[in-house]
């Protein structure tokens, strides 16, 4: 318990000063993070425009309850990252790794649902690839979307897979009381990833799942 | 004192903000408004995605730098986007069909 920092570390002033690096440097990273994906949201773009009628029709076959669903649960986990980080910032022990659990728990229902998703494209031969099976004058364009879809999707799944191992080490932390209200550096940086990955759903959410829907 | 510390009740108030928009998407997703479906979700998109990085992601707590870098991240990826759409939309323009 009385392991906490006593101290910031040599290069920085004071705690504040050395908070305040940590966070830009964190803000420089999602940065680069938003052109990694925003690669993937320009050919998106591009190919939604040269294809508008086939992306709706791909659009047509994704499953709105269970894209609707996924995104309240994200949201729900953004909001128990946020009261983690609360939760460090005032110094109660017991509740950040109590949010924490609920956090990578609810990141683990949003990857069941997923799972589910991809199985039910599995079923339906929408999977791009020799397998992929579909009737209409523009299946292959349709197949590009499942391309984006899948990549994009996937993508976005393995950080939170990523988000979830990093969660797994600060509740460690965590409850080995490494944590305090003075540093807790580690919970606000991974809660700033955490609340990107939730921010880059919002996005995918409406552009594969709901435009073209009505 | 290193930190401001927002109090929870901001966060539930923003996490009812967020379902509420993601309600409201999927519902307007449903009625056919033309062109404007497409502004609607990109525009209420947007809203959700203040709400997190100004509220959840601290940053309307955080330093003017923190601002700039942050700001950095979303003006390139709008420079990409922009200017690749400037070229993709502007091919037809020109009546070299073989391209």
């Amino acid at each position: 318990m009385s392991e906490t920092r006593a101290a910031p570390a040599h290069q920085f002033d004071d705690f504040e000063q050395q908070y305040e690096a940590a966070s830009l440097g964190m803000w420089a990273f999602l940065a680069t993070e938003i052109l990694f994906f925003g690669g993937l949201f320009l050919g998106y773009t591009v190919y939604r425009t040269l294809y508008p009628a086939a992306f709706t029709e791909g659009s047509h076959h994704l499953d709105i309850v269970l894209g609707s669903i996924n995104t309240a649960v994200l949201i729900g986990s953004s909001l128990t990252m946020a009261l983690a980080v609360h939760s460090a910032q005032v110094g109660r022990r017991q509740a950040i790794v109590g949010f924490l659990a609920l956090t990578m728990l609810l990141g683990l229902v949003f990857l069941s649902i997923k799972t589910v998703e991809y199985g039910h494209k599995f079923d339906e031969a929408l999977v791009p690839g020799a397998h992929f099976v579909y009737d209409g004058p523009f299946a292959p364009q349709v197949q590009l979307f499942f391309s984006f879809y899948f990549i994009m999707t996937g993508l976005h799944a393995l950080h939170m897979v990523v988000g979830i191992g990093i969660m797994a080490v600060l509740a460690w932390l965590a409850w080995r009381g490494k944590f305090s209200p003075t540093y807790h550096t580690p919970v606000e940086i991974s809660g700033l990833y955490w609340h990107f990955v939730d921010v880059v759903w919002i996005f995918l959410f409406p552009l594969l799942y709901l435009l073209g829907r009505h | 004192m290193t930190q401001h510390v927002v109090p929870r009740q901001v966060y539930y108030r923003v996490f009812a903000a967020l379902l509420a928009l993601t309600l409201l998407t999927v519902g307007a997703a449903h009625v056919d408004l033309g062109p404007l479906n497409i502004a609607l979700a990109l525009g209420i998109a947007i809203c959700k995605a203040l709400l997190v990085m100004l509220f959840f992601m601290h940053l309307r707590y955080s330093t003017h730098l923190t601002w700039i870098v942050a700001a950095a991240g979303v003006i390139w990826l709008g420079h990409l986007i922009l200017f690749s759409m400037i070229d993709y939309l502007t091919r037809s323009w020109l009546a070299f069909s073989s391209w």
